[in-house]
């Protein structure tokens, strides 16, 4: 990992014509009809949409935690739609960090603990640095206090903060967020989003967020709402 | 400690009543296993002990003489049961000193002792009671047995000294009621004679302790009408478990059929082999159980972490990774469960052995006899090992298998 901050403006995400279909048989539903996007690093774009348009099935398929019936998806210019489960599962440990809408903290581990599990992954720093590191980004979402408490001993809040630190914890260079404050109240949402968009641009990473707050959306540098499978 | 290890331990610490129940299934199966194999072989090998320490590793009975079947087959094969087939056993050794020397040459051979036996019958004051006598030299005698130690009343010094003197088996003279220093007759081919009882044994081998009565070489000649040769040649070995080798090797060389304990005691061996087998299937079932109680355990970890599994994906962590977390888990419940099966199953062992018990027939003992095998321990960690593992494999698998994407959506099947 390097501390240089990367090249603002710089093509990280670029997917085209994807397609993807869910269900069998009678049940199956055509859910992305030939979406293409892209995302600039430190640009936070918002997709909106009413629920069921496919906009959490992009996300998944951009962060390759899916793969798309057809379509190219390219990570920091790699052509990955088409690659094995090996070189995506890299991929996602060293470009892509996650917030999910329930935080998917694992509550038998400390904050501290949490943040610093995609870095014993990655393995690229020695265990003080990944310690520092992650009290480091504990602090900067304000939970520096915090660091040795299970994830039970949190608030829902206080975990989605947890969740945002350990999306930044290998530094990648997209970040994408499933709704992360769809699950918390007035305040902690806009916490919460401040800190994405906050920690996102000065580190210069790409933020796609899942959002059905209208408040959020016109937060984001841009948004591109989705009706039916397709960007409107 | 590595980030898989970690992840195991926590999840595995995190359903502690699933998990102590696997524990305990893997340590009473590995236990169990140790204390059944531990009394099985102990009784077998009690039971080898006490064979060898009165009939010796191997017995040289009868001289061999070719047929022309066995000339003639000599000469497309030299092994030992096609020699068997063709040829005639003549009862006795003629030149047992010449036999022994010869014997000796052979390395793992570690005393012999010429023995003449005939069929008897011993009266004493109050009854008459069929017997065999055994001519021997005591001091060859006491190289290739435990007669020594089977002394239970009397000196093997007084019936060194004394050219009358008998020992007799403890049954027979339980039978006969007579005891050390009691004068008895012992009659065969027609002439008898009196004898001094000097020493009473006990092998713990009924059959024996029933018919044997030892007396000096010459004398057992004289009443016997055995002037030279001798009816077999006793032999102890240093590693008895290579009697088979030697007795074949022997046969062939000294041409005087030469059987090895194994074979004399095939049909009580048999048994004890289909002993320790059936109670090996038995306790296997135990680790079959523990291995079920790990499967389960497993199982429901993979269910109630299908989340955490996603995020670990979507962290990079690969699937052999994910596999791995479960299989450690399953390391852990047997690392700690063999271990205390081993602590548990040398327990019990020692318990067992303390247990009062009279046993008498084949051999006598007063309690449970064990043997402690660091092979039994072997076995049993080796099967916990295996099945558990074996059983581990699948919800680990199916682990490894869910793709994140489907689980964040909620469509893990």
């Amino acid at each position: 990992m390097s501390g240089e901050k990367p090249s603002s403006g710089a093509l990280a995400l670029r997917c085209a014509n994807l397609h993807r279909h869910l269900g069998q048989g009678e049940g199956r539903v055509h859910v992305l009809k030939g979406v293409s996007f892209e995302a600039r690093r430190g640009e936070v774009c918002a997709i909106v949409g009413p629920s069921g348009c496919g906009k959490s099935t992009l996300l998944y398929l951009l962060g390759l935690l899916d793969r798309p019936d057809d379509g190219q998806i390219e990570i920091n210019g790699r052509l990955m739609s088409n690659t094995d489960d090996a070189a995506r599962t890299a991929a996602r440990g060293e470009h892509i960090g996650f917030v999910f809408q329930f935080h998917f903290l694992m509550l038998e581990f400390t904050a501290l603990e949490n943040v610093m599990m995609p870095m014993r992954k990655l393995g690229r720093l020695t265990p003080s640095e990944m310690k520092a590191r992650a009290h480091s980004l504990l602090e900067s979402v304000g939970l520096g206090a915090k660091t040795h408490r299970l994830g039970t001993q949190l608030s829902g809040g206080e975990q989605q903060r947890v969740a945002v630190a350990r999306a930044l914890a290998n530094q990648p260079t997209i970040l994408l967020a499933d709704e992360p404050t769809g699950n918390l109240d007035v305040k902690n949402s806009a916490l919460v989003f401040d800190l994405l968009t906050r920690l996102a641009k000065e580190q210069g990473q790409a933020v796609v967020l899942v959002t059905h707050n209208p408040e959020i959306a016109q937060r984001c540098d841009f948004t591109r709402p989705m009706r039916d499978g397709l960007f409107v | 400690m590595s980030p898989n290890l970690r992840i195991a331990y926590r999840f595995l610490t995190a359903k502690k009543r699933a998990m102590l129940m696997s524990l305990a299934c893997t340590v009473l199966g590995v236990g169990l296993f140790i204390v059944t194999q531990a009394t099985t072989s102990g009784f077998e090998k009690f039971f080898t002990k006490t064979i060898l320490g009165i009939n010796g590793a191997i017995r040289i009975e009868d001289k061999i003489q070719d047929t022309m079947r066995s000339i003639m087959a000599e000469g497309s094969t030299d092994s030992y049961f096609a020699q068997r087939e063709g040829v005639k056993y003549i009862e006795g050794i003629d030149e047992p000193q010449l036999v022994a020397d010869a014997v000796r040459s052979f390395p793992n051979v570690r005393g012999i002792s010429a023995v003449v036996r005939g069929n008897v019958q011993i009266t004493s004051s109050f009854k008459t009671e069929d017997a065999q006598v055994f001519g021997i030299n005591l001091d060859d005698h006491i190289r290739v047995s435990d007669l020594a130690e089977q002394i239970t009343n009397g000196k093997l010094s007084d019936y060194r000294d004394s050219p009358n003197g008998t020992l007799i088996g403890r049954v027979l003279a339980d039978r006969l009621q007579i005891g050390v220093g009691d004068s008895i007759s012992i009659a065969a081919r027609g002439q008898s004679r009196r004898a001094r009882v000097t020493a009473i044994f006990e092998t713990g081998y009924r059959d024996a302790d029933k018919t044997n009565v030892y007396m000096h070489l010459p004398e057992a000649r004289s009443l016997l009408k055995k002037p030279a040769g001798a009816t077999l040649l006793q032999i102890s070995l240093i590693d008895p478990d290579r009697a088979p080798q030697d007795a074949a090797r022997m046969e062939q060389v000294l041409r005087h059929g030469a059987k090895p304990w194994q074979e004399r005691e095939k049909s009580w061996l048999e048994v004890f082999r289909a002993l320790r087998i059936s109670t090996g299937i038995t306790v296997t079932v135990f680790t079959l159980i523990a291995s079920l109680a790990m499967f389960n355990t497993l199982a429901m970890i993979v269910l109630e972490k299908t989340k955490d599994i996603a995020i670990l994906r979507s962290m990079g962590y690969e699937r052999r990774d994910i596999t791995q977390i479960f299989l450690w888990q399953a390391a852990i419940v047997l690392a700690i469960g063999t271990a205390l099966g081993a602590l548990f199953g040398w327990s019990v062992t020692w318990l067992v052995e303390q247990v009062p018990l009279n046993l008498t027939g084949i051999f006598k003992s007063d309690h449970l006899i064990v043997v402690r095998d660091p092979n039994h321990y072997f076995a049993a960690i080796a099967t916990a090992v295996v099945m558990v593992m074996v059983a581990s494999l699948i919800p680990s698998r199916r682990a490894a298998r869910l793709e994140p994407g489907d689980i964040v959506r909620g469509t893990a099947q």
